[in-house]
């Protein structure tokens, strides 16, 4: 196993360069640079901010430099906040993501397993429809219709919480519920479907036949089965998780990573965008290999190779 | 615990899902506690929505008005703005003189204005700042503001090298002397804006190179201002904290301890941080919200108008957009009154010329009337009766819900009137400005907002090849009015000058006005001294927070 | 350790081997007719397309016809489902919305049952190298920033637009090409991931290795015996990806991708009403209930497929 996960972190190497390397020519050919605004700038002080952050140069020479700051680690100034490096924007932004993410996921995962399994069990009556129509809803309202009406009522008709911000340890509650519920919605159905497909196994048929309790059957045999294509999900859905939702950030006015996703696309600050590009993709990787091993360790005959 | 008395799974996983839920509302305390802006108003501590993240606090880098805004906490310029129309004060000028050509100002400073860390505000440092901004290396996008100063466009372009022959000078720590190339009445107006603002040369030199435009000088612990506050706190996406200045020399009459610029660059989020007390102020109000709160809440919101215009530009090099009369057709269909009532919905004006209402001496002339008659002959005359052979237009905008409506209801209009094809199309922001900028548009959308108070900074963007022109459009005797008024002293003269320009912009139409801006805030009662102002400036010097008696 | 190791498989799908091959589709067919639930949604299905493609030419209200005096009203004898801000009757630009985001869906799920399903199938089937390989390239698509590659595909294609104008008769603007193509770009790889894991667990399962065992050729093993055997998860997360793709095509219209003003979308209806929900929540309720609607049937339908064709109950 530990040579399994040497091996899949060796293959994160080769994932970066080509991500930094595609995105990197992507950028530079997308029209639009870090300097354009409505007033426009003259063109030689255009050339002497291009000097500045060594956008002159050509293109290839351009693309070493970076690609050797990358090594070292470093991406460089934010073009959009001149004083700031990405690096510590990151470091400042991510925390908030990744808490923001951590409790997100534990809204999703418990509400999303507990509905989908109670769903599964007696398919086709009312214990299925409930929770399965409750999800279907929060599919079709995604974060932002869920976002200002939970922000509405919650936090202006009621009062419990802040409309927004991210000042107070209650502020987490309001965001952290609507990330959560909507992925709960797809870990409910991808439940219900993994777990129909697994009880109808003769091997479940099996295990009840034999007089195993109920709860025995699903807790040991068939959640380990019922839960693979949550699993799989999960995997990309967490790395979207944790590095913060950008509808979600700017709903509830939370100073998160997400945003930057978004918006250094937008402003086409080169360094940000290959900074978050790079971070997301070594999460991804490595959430991937986290899947992987709970596939395996989910079904014993599948070895590491 | 009846979690344990459950027989099957569903029972105990239908309780469990109940817990959490039922959980949810009690892990935090649901006790009514004060709001930001009811204990803002015990300490005086002004809570304000600011727009978009400001991007750097270096007055010689930012752009935008968001950071202006934060800038004008923050330093003090030789004339300050009167809270109430902007108009100019003494800052940390006590009193100036002004040659009787208008080219020499001296500016006799106080001697009590300090730095925040101690240093006396002197002449020097306003040169020296000039020189910072002016400084090729350093590309400030603003730097156009300070080219009325004799040779600053030279030496800011590399033509003189010697800073000596700029024309300002320090002729004593505390006498400033600016010699300007050419009379500029609305010079003092001008000189209120951030490009101005001192900087601090030591504080810039210990962190780094003066060019240097990643200098960590502006960030919290190294800053030195010389405003009525300082800066305490800066938080990428969240706000910037500026507390009451201890050195700044008028500090007696600062009532303010400190304010909060919040980031706030979702409206809609905005508006309910407002609602729930978080905010005193807000940077906008959605544009559904408007009317609920004219007609429930009207103390509590504010329409006033802002020195901004909304326009289209036609590319006059596209073929059915070269002649004049399809352009004027365009322009004279446009019902204003209801595009502004039931569209944009925010107390905007009608506009019928390009320059804003409200620069004083300047009178807005109206230059044109809705004539659906008129635009139908012009049509006709060019070739395109009831829209025949007309090949059709495409209305670009950069993607935005209001420019979209705004659009959809252009292209009802042009259809229904002119009966020819219009096609919209939305462009994401960067996509948009190097379309418009390299003209693969036919009609595109456009705003323009004054940076200081007069007709120039709008009528100067459509001379021929201007920067900003991006029209195509080119007028000889047009050109030559914008220049003669920018050699004319005289305010009267002047003013005649570009009106006979916009008496041309608008019988050509390369671009067709729509309506005039008004800025929508939410506003707190107790917030005082906070007036409206064309240019949406505020002094906060003078703002403080007091309840209503009643 | 599961109970399934220790248990004989005791009806072997390979049965299903010996019949001619079009009797598990045809059986499908037989049970999902039996399914009253499946049959009225797909019913309900082909009654809202048909509403979609063909109810604008019908109805007198056109989606584009402005009443700016009028601005948004609830719904009313005239306007049966409310009006928009700018007086435009929103039953009709549910209909005409409904044409771009079906076609979206047909899209999306399309590519991600072609491209994701037989691409997971195929990593997880053979696995070593080759799953490394086609794992990492799913990683590298997902990670690379979607706004700057749909930014880059509308200016790369821009100059071939002038040679599509003619779809545009058909009522296919090239945008919705350009459209399609960046759906199709990223709509597969979760299912290449779900069904990748379905396929290695099966891999190991008795039948399978039996069929290896019978000498069958991969290709028929992947495609007879794995696929339908993965069916369900398959056919949950297609449902699962057409709202969600629905909704992802108003974010492309954002960025000027897709369907152009006075034309919309469901995704676009819905996000638009997001932003007037307090005031108009007809706005919102209407275009997010057809959206609702769709999604049950589709479920319903979704179940039913999978029911018919799920191979094990079939031998019951």
């Amino acid at each position: 196993m530990l040579r399994f996960i040497l091996r899949r972190l060796l293959q994160t190497i080769p994932v970066l360069f080509v991500v930094a390397t595609v995105t990197f020519f992507m950028l530079r050919v997308a029209p639009g640079g870090p300097f354009d605004e409505e007033k426009r700038i003259p063109e030689e002080i255009v050339r002497k901010l291009e000097a500045h952050y060594g956008l002159d140069k050509p293109l290839w020479q351009q693309y070493l430099i970076q690609m050797k700051n990358l090594l070292r680690g470093d991406f460089g100034p934010s073009f959009k906040y001149p004083k700031r490096t990405v690096n510590e924007l990151i470091a400042d932004a991510f925390p908030v993501s990744l808490e923001l993410g951590c409790y997100a996921l534990l809204v999703a995962l418990t509400l999303g397993i507990v509905a989908g399994v109670i769903a599964s069990l007696r398919p086709n009556t009312a214990s299925d429809y409930v929770p399965m129509a409750l999800a279907m809803i929060g599919i079709c309202f995604p974060t932002f219709v869920t976002g200002p009406l939970l922000s509405n009522y919650f936090g202006l008709q009621l009062g419990w919480f802040n409309p927004g911000g991210w000042f107070f340890p209650e502020d987490r509650v309001l965001p952290a519920l609507t990330l959560g519920f909507y992925y709960a919605a797809y870990i409910s159905r991808l439940t219900r479907g993994g777990m129909l497909e697994v009880l109808n196994q003769d091997y479940i048929r099996t295990a009840r036949a034999k007089g195993a309790s109920e709860s025995r059957v699903v807790v040991r045999h068939a959640l380990k089965g019922g839960l693979l294509p949550v699993v799989s999900f999960m995997g990309p859905a967490a790395a979207g998780l944790l590095t913060g939702s950008f509808v979600v950030e700017t709903i509830f006015n939370i100073p998160g990573l997400g945003r930057f996703f978004v918006m250094s696309a937008f402003n086409r600050d080169y360094t940000m965008v290959l900074g978050t590009v790079l971070f997301y993709a070594t999460l991804i990787v490595l959430l991937n290999l986290v899947v992987d091993v709970i596939l395996v360790w989910l079904n014993p005959k599948l070895k590491f190779e | 615990m009846s979690l344990l008395r459950c027989r099957t799974v569903q029972c105990r996983l239908c309780v469990l899902l109940a817990v959490v839920l039922c959980a949810f509302p009690f892990l935090t305390g649901c006790g009514k506690r004060h709001t930001r802006v009811e204990t803002g108003i015990r300490d005086q501590i002004l809570h304000a929505g600011n727009g978009t993240d400001p991007q750097d606090l270096d007055p010689h880098i930012t752009t935008g008005e968001p950071e202006h805004k934060i800038l004008m906490a923050l330093f003090e310029g030789l004339v300050t703005e009167a809270p109430d129309d902007l108009r100019p004060l003494p800052g940390v000028a006590e009193r100036w003189d002004i040659s009787e050509d208008g080219l020499v100002y001296t500016f006799h400073l106080r001697t009590n204005a300090l730095w925040s860390n101690g240093d006396p505000v002197t002449a020097q440092d306003f040169v020296n700042s000039y020189h910072r901004m002016l400084l090729p290396e350093l590309g400030a996008r603003y730097r156009e503001m300070l080219y009325p100063i004799r040779n600053a466009e030279a030496f800011s372009t590399g033509r003189i090298t010697d800073f000596n022959e700029v024309g300002a000078k320090a002729l004593d720590p505390h006498t400033l002397e600016i010699t300007l190339h050419s009379p500029v009445p609305y010079f003092l107006s001008l000189i209120m804006h951030n490009s101005w603002f001192p900087v601090h040369l030591p504080t810039i030199l210990k962190h780094g190179d003066i060019a240097e435009r990643a200098n960590r000088w502006s960030l919290p612990g190294n800053f030195v201002g010389n405003g009525p506050f300082v800066l305490k706190e800066w938080k990428v996406n969240s706000h910037v904290l500026v507390e009451k200045s201890p050195t700044y020399w008028d500090r007696d009459n600062v009532k303010l301890n400190a304010i909060y610029f919040y980031s706030t660059e979702n409206v809609d989020a905005e508006e309910r941080a407002f609602r729930a007390g978080m905010l005193h102020l807000t940077k906008d109000v959605p544009q559904t919200k408007i009317q609920v709160y004219q007609q429930n809440q009207p103390h509590l919101i504010r329409c006033e108008p802002i020195l901004s215009v909304y326009f289209y530009r036609l590319n006059v090099t596209s073929p059915p957009l070269r002649d004049k009369r399809v352009r004027r057709a365009l322009a004279l269909v446009i019902d204003r009154e209801l595009l502004v009532k039931h569209v944009t919905r925010g107390g905007q004006v009608p506009a019928y010329q390009l320059t804003p209402p409200g620069i004083p001496g300047y009178e807005p002339r109206a230059r044109f009337s809705e004539d659906v008659a008129l635009a139908q002959r012009l049509m006709a005359e060019a070739g395109y009766p009831n829209g025949n052979n007309f090949p059709g237009v495409n209305i670009l905008f950069n993607t935005h819900e209001g420019h979209r409506a705004v659009a959809e209801a252009i292209q009802q209009m042009w259809m229904k009137h002119l009966n020819i094809r219009v096609t919209l199309r939305n462009e994401e922001w960067k996509v948009y400005l190097n379309t418009t900028q390299s003209m693969d548009y036919e009609v595109a959308r456009a705003g323009w907002g004054g940076d200081y108070i007069d007709p120039g900074t709008f009528l100067d963007l459509f001379i021929t090849d201007g920067g900003n022109n991006e029209t195509g459009w080119s007028h000889a005797e047009y050109d030559r009015l914008i220049q003669e008024a920018a050699r004319t002293g005289d305010m009267k003269k002047r003013f005649e000058l570009f009106q006979k320009a916009e008496d041309i912009l608008m019988d050509e139409m390369p671009i067709i006005p729509l309506y005039f801006y008004t800025r929508p805030t939410l506003i707190h009662p107790a917030v005082r001294n906070f007036y409206p102002t064309l240019l949406d400036l505020h002094p906060w010097k003078y703002v403080y927070l007091e309840p209503p008696s009643s | 350790m599961s109970v399934a190791a220790e248990l004989p498989n005791l009806t072997p799908p390979d049965a299903i081997e010996a019949e001619p091959g079009s009797s598990l589709w045809l059986d499908a067919w037989h049970r999902l007719a039996k399914n009253r639930l499946a049959l009225i949604s797909a019913i309900l299905l082909i009654l809202l397309a048909g509403a979609c493609f063909i109810g604008p030419l019908v109805v007198t209200n056109t989606y584009y016809e402005q009443n700016l005096a009028l601005g948004a009203t609830p719904p009313s004898a005239r306007h049966w489902l409310g009006t928009d801000k700018l007086g435009r009757d929103q039953f009709v630009r549910i209909l005409i919305g409904g044409r771009v985001s079906i076609m979206v869906a047909l899209c999306a799920t399309f590519v991600s049952l072609t491209i994701g399903v037989t691409w997971g199938a195929i990593a997880g089937f053979v696995g070593g190298k080759l799953d490394a390989v086609m794992m990492r390239i799913v990683d590298i698509l997902y990670s690379l920033p979607f706004t700057i590659f749909v930014i880059l595909l509308m200016v790369l294609f821009k100059d071939f637009e002038a040679r599509f104008r003619w779809l545009e008769d058909y009522g296919i603007p090239f945008n919705l090409l350009l459209l399609f193509g960046a759906i199709g770009v990223v709509e597969w790889l979760t299912m290449a991931r779900i069904v990748r894991g379905q396929v290695m667990s099966l891999r190991k399962q008795e039948f399978i290795e039996a069929a290896h065992a019978l000498g069958l050729r991969r290709r028929r093993i992947i495609f007879r015996h794995m696929i339908p055997n993965i069916l369900g998860p398959v056919i949950v997360y297609t449902t699962l990806t057409i709202p969600a793709v629905m909704l992802l095509e108003a974010f492309l219209s954002f960025l000027g991708l897709g369907v152009q003003p006075p034309m919309s979308s469901w995704g676009l209806l819905i996000k638009e009403g997001a932003e007037v929900m307090e005031e108009y929540p007809w706005l919102l309720l209407f275009p997010g209930g057809t959206l609702g609607l769709t999604l049950f049937a589709l479920n319903f339908l979704g179940d039913g497929l999978r029911d018919a064709l799920d191979v094990r109950a079939s031998k019951d």
